[in-house]
């Protein structure tokens, strides 16, 4: 049995060990998605989200030499950026492709010259304290569930109790009802008395925690340091993962593995020399974003008022 | 796409000078006078004629490429992807220079540029057909699509494109028949300027004075209608895509042939980016972002030269650029918010 063997193999299990690193972010963030667009508020400033914290929390981190605090200040930016995006998409009626495209941008210039201040003036490092794996004794050595869910940092047990209680509210409780009637048919809800707007604004700011998470993941455990630009599209990404997913938590649990596996092959054939220019495998990840969008985008499923502006007595 | 035509022209001075401000905020936390920093980047914009002539050549690809992006806003598609589609413009373009490097200037360059527009235009293509035959969201796709391309350039320049002269990722250089020739005496300024007004002027005609002008505005308001009218929407969309990134590869081609002198990894600062604001700021309209991208273009070679002079990151830059766009927006949505619904007006 080859294939036993090599799973079992140190080999095998940094490669399973490296698709859940790499589905994390990708996960953090198509999971916060789920709770915007379920509500009809279309998340496309992810991208922006995740850069801006990657930034916030490799500062703070390697200010204070706290990783938990780095994480917090990621979680804070990401919720910031979300609510410039609520303001000019909740609150006001504009087009929430292009102002999440603006932001993106912007945050690219942003980070940009934020990092260059700080690594002028201070003239620190760019090494974060990381957070190291912490692999739970003896599931750890369980054949690919071990490498994969038993030997990572805390942020990835974060990641899958954020996509069990996603779960949970968007099922189970009245919030999780009023988001998907906000989603669905907003008038109705309005006419029960419920705030759509608000509901709205609320799930951005959930979104944004989120993307928050999911880029001070990229700065903190992926790699320990900040890189211009390091998000490299994931923003982009986590938005196909949702659609493959069918914006649900366990679907999108498993379309960001088969996404974090697809990562992990390219780069585990980069190490194996194969012939095939580095290049072409670096394209993997998109190629495959393109392909899910091709067979899945078709608009069948989704929130029948995604990206469509609320107001009280318009129609 | 809503709020992105409709735009109040008083608010544009308004949304720049605030930028400039917030923008001489952040010059001012990181330690430079922003006097100081504001002067040199005028002067790096208009100081002298190659100053000049540097706005005008870095609002060039900006022109050409917001003006397409422009046409795209028109018909209700977003090309988020022309970064992609003017790489391989690029590409395109030195490649076929240098296979025709013996070749009369003309035919040299009117080839480079055909290979340019159509690479340009095949890429686009990919997302317009993804778009209108598989319902795939243009704003990934073309992103996507963008990655895809900076590796395929990579792999080009470090492999089977590469000058092998030199372990540099980049193309043997042009011979002068495929270099464009250049407008003003003294200093680099190359024809481009002129191709990209020409560009904006035919192109503002078209959307106002011919029929296909007209379809893609119709289907721009309201697609549904459009199509119940007979006129052909998907059509109509895939070649909207196709001439933006035809013109996102022109724009290759004039910055490879006539700033370059080769294809180079980093041919692009973000071109295909920053022209989206360029577009957004331009209201949509041809002659609008032609404006935008001088505006814009000013910017970059002002800013490019504050970094150099006072040291003040030319991503300052960047950020006055998005801001303005971000204000105009807001200004315009929360203008639209303040007329009265429609049921308040049955009730009167």
């Amino acid at each position: 049995m080859d294939i036993f063997n090599w799973i079992v193999s140190a080999q095998g299990e940094g490669f399973f060990s490296a698709t859940m690193r790499l589905a994390v972010p990708l996960l953090l963030a198509a999971v916060g998605a789920i709770y915007a667009e379920r509500s009809g508020a279309i998340n496309v400033g992810i991208e922006g989200m995740m850069l801006s914290s990657a930034l916030s929390a490799a500062l703070v981190a390697a200010d204070t030499g706290s990783p938990t605090l780095g994480l917090l200040a990621g979680v804070v930016t990401g919720i910031a950026v979300a609510a410039l995006l609520a303001v000019f998409t909740v609150l006001l009626p504009a087009d929430p492709v292009v102002v999440g495209i603006a932001l993106n941008l912007l945050a690219v210039g942003g980070t940009t010259f934020v990092f260059r201040i700080f690594s002028n003036q201070v003239g620190t490092t760019t090494t974060t304290p990381g957070i190291d794996a912490e692999p739970i004794p003896l599931l750890e050595s369980i054949p690919i569930l071990g490498p994969l869910l038993f030997d990572q940092s805390y942020l990835v047990y974060i990641a899958l109790i954020g996509v069990v209680i996603t779960w949970v509210v968007l099922k189970f409780t009245s919030w999780g009802l009023l988001l998907r009637a906000a989603g669905e048919h907003p008038a109705a809800a309005d006419s029960l008395g419920l705030s759509v707007n608000r509901t709205r604004f609320v799930a951005l700011l959930v979104s944004g925690a989120f993307a928050g998470l999911g880029g001070a993941f990229l700065s903190l455990v992926a790699s320990t340091q900040f890189v211009e630009n390091m998000t490299a599209g994931r923003g982009y990404i986590a938005m196909a993962i949702l659609i493959l997913g069918h914006r649900s938590p366990w679907g999108v649990l498993l379309a960001s593995l088969l996404f974090g596996l697809g990562d992990a092959f390219q780069l585990r054939a980069q190490l194996d020399n194969t012939g095939v220019p580095f290049q072409f495998l670096l394209m993997i990840p998109y190629v495959l974003t393109i392909v899910t969008l091709a067979v899945f985008g078709r608009r069948l499923i989704d929130p029948a008022a995604l990206g469509t502006h609320f107001r009280r007595g318009h129609r | 796409m809503r709020v992105i035509v409709g735009t109040d022209i008083a608010s544009i001075p308004i949304a720049i000078i605030i930028a400039l401000v917030i923008g001489g905020v952040l010059i001012a936390l990181s330690g430079v006078n922003p006097f100081e920093a504001y002067g040199a980047l005028l002067q790096g914009a208009f100081g002298t004629p190659q100053h000049l002539a540097d706005t005008l050549i870095e609002a060039t690809p900006l022109a050409l490429i917001g003006v397409g992006i422009a046409l795209c806003f028109r018909a209700g598609v977003f090309n988020v992807g022309a970064e992609g589609q003017f790489l391989l413009g690029g590409m395109a373009a030195a490649i076929t220079g240098n296979l025709l490097s013996t070749a009369p200037a003309i035919a040299t360059l009117l080839a480079m540029a055909i290979a340019a527009v159509l690479a340009g235009a095949a890429w686009a293509a990919i997302a317009a057909l993804l778009k209108v035959y598989l319902g795939a969201s243009e704003t990934l796709t073309t992103i996507m699509l963008t990655y895809v391309a900076t590796y395929l350039v990579s792999y080009l320049l470090n492999g089977p494109a590469r000058d092998p002269a030199t372990p540099i990722a980049q193309t043997q250089p042009l011979t002068t028949s495929g270099l464009l020739p250049g407008l003003w005496p003294g200093t680099t300024l190359h024809v481009g300027i002129v191709i990209a007004l020409i560009v904006a002027v035919a192109a503002h005609y078209f959307l106002r004075r011919r029929v296909g002008g007209f379809q893609i505005v119709a289907t721009g308001l309201n697609p549904v209608a459009a199509r119940s009218a007979g006129l052909p929407v998907r059509r109509i969309l895939i070649s909207v895509f196709l001439t933006s990134g035809a013109l996102a590869g022109l724009a290759g081609f004039i910055q490879v042939s006539g700033v370059q002198g080769k294809m180079i990894v980093n041919l692009s600062p973000g071109y295909g980016y920053t022209a989206i604001v360029v577009a957004l700021l331009g209201r949509s309209t041809p002659l609008g972002a032609f404006l935008a991208a001088l505006f814009f273009g000013a910017l970059s070679a002002g800013g490019a030269s504050m970094e150099t002079s006072v040291g003040v990151p030319a991503s300052v830059v960047t950020i006055v650029q998005y801001l303005t766009v971000l204000l105009v927006i807001a200004y315009t949505a929360a203008r639209t918010l303040r007329r009265p619904s429609r049921v308040a007006d049955e009730e009167e």
